[in-house]
């Protein structure tokens, strides 16, 4: 399955300069490895050297941020739509 | 130039002249702070001190640049009553903008992406300001572009708004030339040797580079930004991938420094916990770089700024994190 990602302006540069792009995924964290595999150069901008997501990277799917949901387990669905948003402080409602 | 600066100083005090009591004339001539646990490990001859531009009445740096572009406005007959300021900002120069307008009567209108916090919107409306909700994918830049695409699309609307525009305004780094630099030299008696300030409009640093390699060339001015165009570093931009703004000055620039998020969510915390400074997340940027800098020196006194308060951040999580 084949979900949308939507890839914030800052970050188009290393995906291709696309706005969206379609990436399989059971969950959230295996489809944002699936991401980063394959385009590689977005990888140091959302993980860090552990491996482990940053922690300003705010992932939503749909309107909902991750991190109220399961967080990288959190499920996908057929017809989800996940978004990479721009921090901005205090940003946390959508 | 420096002639003509110097004229726009006494301008500005001129027109707030009669106002010693006014809230507009409690902008500037912060306290400077010097840091004492976070340092103990430097050289005895080296020390870090801090602006604490928190003590601006709009609690933060960005009041001066504000305030200076609406009396640059005023004077040059840009702003006139009745007209509207309009720009794009989620962040402190919104709420310097919304105070100032308050304060002088003008109506504020912001755009901002939606994204922007509950207790940030609600501040901005209190002091009156309309908000204007823009795309939260394209962040800052998506809010500039629409201010931009408002104003080209209608000629009247030039008659309706004043856009500072504070990327391309020189008022902007002028009230860092006559301020922040002018304060630096004073507070230190001229003993300043480095001067470290992050990038984003770029006119706290070049305002007051400009200003301290006047009085000493020999001043090391240095710069930092973001390690990547996607971080959460308040009010910095990663230079070589964003819309470089027009009064930027790379001459001034002796070193340029990379500072992660992370570290700086560190040493915001630390700050709050070691020295007593809750201050916000540039502000802990700022202090990792000008250790970087003081690392590498045997002698000397570095300056960098704190630029808000960790109030304005409460609802981030970074507090919480370790």
């Amino acid at each position: 399955m084949a979900t949308k990602v939507f890839i914030p302006t800052p970050l188009r540069q290393y995906a291709g300069n696309q706005k969206a792009v379609n990436v399989s995924g059971e969950t959230v964290g295996e489809l944002l490895n699936n991401l980063t595999t394959e385009f590689s150069a977005l990888r140091k901008h959302l993980y860090n050297e552990e491996g482990q997501l940053r922690s300003f990277v705010n992932i939503y799917v749909n309107d909902e941020d991750f991190r109220y949901l399961q967080g990288p387990a959190t499920n996908i669905q057929e017809n989800d739509e996940i978004s990479i948003i721009p921090s901005i402080a205090g940003g946390k409602e959508a | 130039m420096a002639l003509k600066m110097i004229e726009t100083a006494l301008d500005q005090e001129e027109i707030l002249a009669g106002e010693s009591n006014s809230l507009l004339s409690r902008i500037g001539n912060t306290p400077l702070i010097r840091l004492h646990s976070i340092t103990a490990e430097l050289p005895k001859k080296v020390a870090i001190y801090a602006k604490a531009e928190w003590f601006n009445p709009g609690g933060s740096v960005k009041d001066r640049a504000a305030l200076n572009m609406i009396l640059a406005g005023e004077r040059s007959g840009q702003l006139t009553p009745g007209k509207t300021i309009i720009d794009a900002t989620s962040g402190n120069t919104g709420i310097a903008y919304a105070m100032i307008g308050a304060a002088r009567g003008y109506n504020v209108q912001l755009a901002l992406p939606k994204n922007a916090s509950p207790e940030r919107k609600k501040i901005l409306e209190n002091y009156g300001a309309e908000l204007i909700l823009t795309d939260p994918m394209s962040g800052t830049d998506g809010a500039q572009a629409y201010v931009k695409s408002l104003l080209a699309e209608n000629p009247a609307n030039r008659d309706r708004y004043f856009y500072p525009d504070q990327y391309n305004n020189p008022a902007n780094w002028e009230a860092h030339f006559n301020g922040t630099g002018r304060e630096i030299l004073a507070q230190t008696n001229g003993r300043v040797t480095h001067f470290v300030a992050g990038l984003g409009t770029t006119g706290t640093f070049t305002g007051t580079a400009r200003r301290l390699k006047t009085f000493d060339e020999n001043i090391k001015t240095i710069s930092f930004q973001p390690d990547s165009p996607y971080h959460g570093l308040e009010g910095m931009k990663h230079l070589e991938t964003a819309v470089v703004p027009g009064i930027y000055d790379p001459a001034l620039v002796d070193e340029n420094l990379e500072i992660t998020t992370e570290s700086a969510f560190e040493m915001t915390r630390r700050l709050a916990r070691e020295e007593g400074l809750f201050v916000g997340v540039s502000a802990g940027a700022a202090m990792v770089a000008a250790i970087k800098v003081a690392q590498t020196l045997e002698e000397g006194i570095v300056v960098t700024i704190f630029c808000d308060s960790g109030y304005r951040y409460l609802s981030d999580r970074f507090w919480d994190e370790k």
